[in-house]
């Protein structure tokens, strides 16, 4: 325990030691920001527009739309989207560096198990995943305070909760990847690539034929993100996300074991 | 303290380290020679259980490398070629850092850092971030991580790589220093560290020992001759014929110096004998005067130098 606690004190203090970081973050948030202002706009717009036409054709109330979740559910959607992109940059150091530095053999030939390793590395990198999103909960702040009726807070929380299982996944796949690699560069393409691989399986989720659809809406990873930023957090998509975290870091262990035996 | 039995190394078709077996006792300094890829840091690698041994056994404090790597890898220091450092630390975090994974208490932390810095002499440089520093530097705060938990056994690769002479005078120094309390290997490929700092040593090449013995047994065996060098003022070929009539002469070699009538002798004798007062002798009985004389002794680079290319020839 005492062990996870120092891997992840120390993956913490380099990840702000290093440029890369405060990048991430500035990006993600002048990003994130953007588009939800961007959203929030439309919206505005759209129910504006609805209500002068109601008013224009008569015919009662303008109908009711609700704009938060409209807001939320979008979001979400783009927010996630940003984060494939994203994550790659903050896990391609992780083994990679180690390997480059030679700190692996201090690493490897300290008193602590693989497993705390890779789970150090792990949380450190969903901890700074944390606090990337941790001022976004400004943007729904200003959603809740100016929405009338007050709008719910369920599909803000699934929408974090499946945020955090979606950068799981992406952080537990780069992690493996960065054991593949000496090369920081070479960790991240790589990683980019399978990401973008997720991507395409996504859309071709949307426009496959009936069957070919079931199937790859099962594996796409995206796809099961949508539940979460509806308020819905399906149980199924949970085990999906949880099953993919525990594959990467399955992988990651199995190779840095392969590591000794193959250099 | 460490028992290497047979220990093969495989990478692919080729060999690293080839059916080793050596042991070091407890308190010993044991000098790791050998040419560059020799398989020297692969032998360390598996000591520290880095690296799986592909056939054979290792065992470390009467522990396993393969079966108890945890036991291990507590009672190993580890100096790697390039110090483990993280550049964007300062010494004490990095020493912090170690001192928890090392699996020392909360309790005695503090006072291990402050203890260690003390020992290899960075007391001051505590808050100085460690990309900062000069390699000699650096190569301290690796020493102090593989020394910060006092463990049994050290395990140095090419400590003194990179210092300059004060430097490599203070590491060497502090290497002595910790003989006696803890078992050392130390690697290196330069050959006056051997001699100066270990009391055995085992000559590695190609991936298989070459010989085992102290710093002195190896020169005075690898010696199969002696060799006396003179010089002398007079006739050159008279006083060779005068230096041949001495008995146990095996071989001389002469050439006259720039000064006038002074010439150099080498003489090969046999190894048992001393004949260096015979031999002074005879050359002032025949009239001619001795300027300097001294027996040669092999140095360590000749014993090496013939021990690993005696082994190429051999392959």
């Amino acid at each position: 325990m005492s062990n996870l606690l120092a891997i992840i004190e120390k993956e913490l203090r380099s990840y702000f030691a290093s440029p890369i970081a405060y990048v991430v973050l500035t990006v993600f948030l002048i990003l994130s920001g953007y588009f939800f202002t961007q959203i929030l706009g439309v919206f505005i717009q759209r129910s504006m527009m609805m209500a002068v036409q109601s008013q224009q054709f008569g015919g009662g109330p303008p109908p009711a739309m609700d704009i938060p979740s409209l807001v939320i559910r979008n979001f979400f959607g783009i927010v996630s989207t940003i984060i494939l992109f994203m994550l790659p940059m903050i896990t391609m150091a992780s083994f990679a560096d180690e390997k480059r530095r030679g700190t692996m053999e201090l690493l490897l030939t300290s008193p602590i198990t693989n497993v705390d390793l890779i789970l150090g590395k792990f949380l450190a990198a969903i901890l700074f995943f944390k606090i990337m999103l941790l001022p976004t909960l400004i943007y729904h702040g200003f959603l809740f305070i100016y929405s009338s009726p007050k709008m719910t807070l369920g599909p803000v929380f699934s929408g974090y909760v499946g945020l955090i299982l979606l950068g799981g996944a992406l952080i537990s796949l780069g992690i493996f990847i960065s054991t593949l690699t000496e090369n920081q560069i070479v960790s991240a393409s790589v990683t980019f690539g399978a990401v973008l691989i997720l991507w395409v399986i996504d859309l071709a989720a949307r426009s496959a034929g009936p069957v070919l659809q079931t199937i790859l809406g099962y594996i796409s990873i995206l796809n099961h993100f949508d539940d979460f930023s509806k308020g819905v957090m399906d149980t199924s998509s949970i085990v999906v996300y949880l099953s993919f975290i525990f594959l990467g870091l399955f992988l990651t262990y199995r190779s840095l074991e392969s590591l000794r035996w193959r250099s | 303290m460490i028992e290497v039995d047979n220990l093969t190394k495989r990478y692919g078709d080729t060999k690293a380290v080839d059916k080793v077996s050596f042991q070091v006792g407890k308190g010993e300094i044991l000098g790791f020679l050998g040419p560059n890829g020799a398989g020297k840091t692969t032998t360390m690698r598996i000591l520290t259980c880095f690296l799986p041994a592909s056939e054979g056994t290792a065992r470390v404090a009467g522990f396993d490398v393969f079966d108890h790597p945890m036991e291990v890898k507590r009672r190993i220091g580890y100096l790697p070629e390039h110090p483990p450092v993280y550049d964007e630390m300062t010494v004490n975090s990095y020493l912090n850092f170690v001192a928890k994974i090392k699996g020392i208490s909360p309790g005695e932390r503090e006072k291990s850092v402050q203890d260690v810095k003390e020992k290899v002499r960075i007391k001051e440089y505590g808050n100085q971030l460690i990309g900062h520093m000069s390699k000699g530097f650096k190569q301290r705060v690796g020493l102090a991580q593989a020394l910060i938990h006092d463990p049994e056994v050290l395990i140095l690769d090419e400590p003194t790589v990179g210092l300059d002479p004060n430097q490599i005078k203070e590491v060497r120094d502090l290497i002595k220093s910790l003989s006696g309390s803890h078992t050392i290997i130390l690697s290196t490929h330069i050959l006056p560290e051997v001699s100066m700092t270990c009391e055995r040593v085992v000559i590695i090449s190609n991936g298989k020992i070459a010989a085992v013995d102290t710093p002195e047994n190896l020169t005075r065996q690898q010696q199969g001759t002696q060799q006396i060098y003179i010089e002398a003022k007079g006739a050159l070929l008279e006083i060779q014929n005068k230096i041949k009539t001495v008995e146990g002469v095996l071989d001389i070699e002469s050439k006259p110096l720039g000064e006038k009538e002074v010439s150099q002798f080498i003489i090969e004798t046999e190894l048992k004998k001393d004949l260096r007062s015979t031999i002074a002798r005879s050359i002032i009985e025949g009239g001619f005067e001795i300027l300097e004389l001294h027996s040669m002794k092999m140095s360590l680079e000749d014993v090496f130098t013939q021990i690993t290319t005696q082994e190429e020839v051999r392959n």
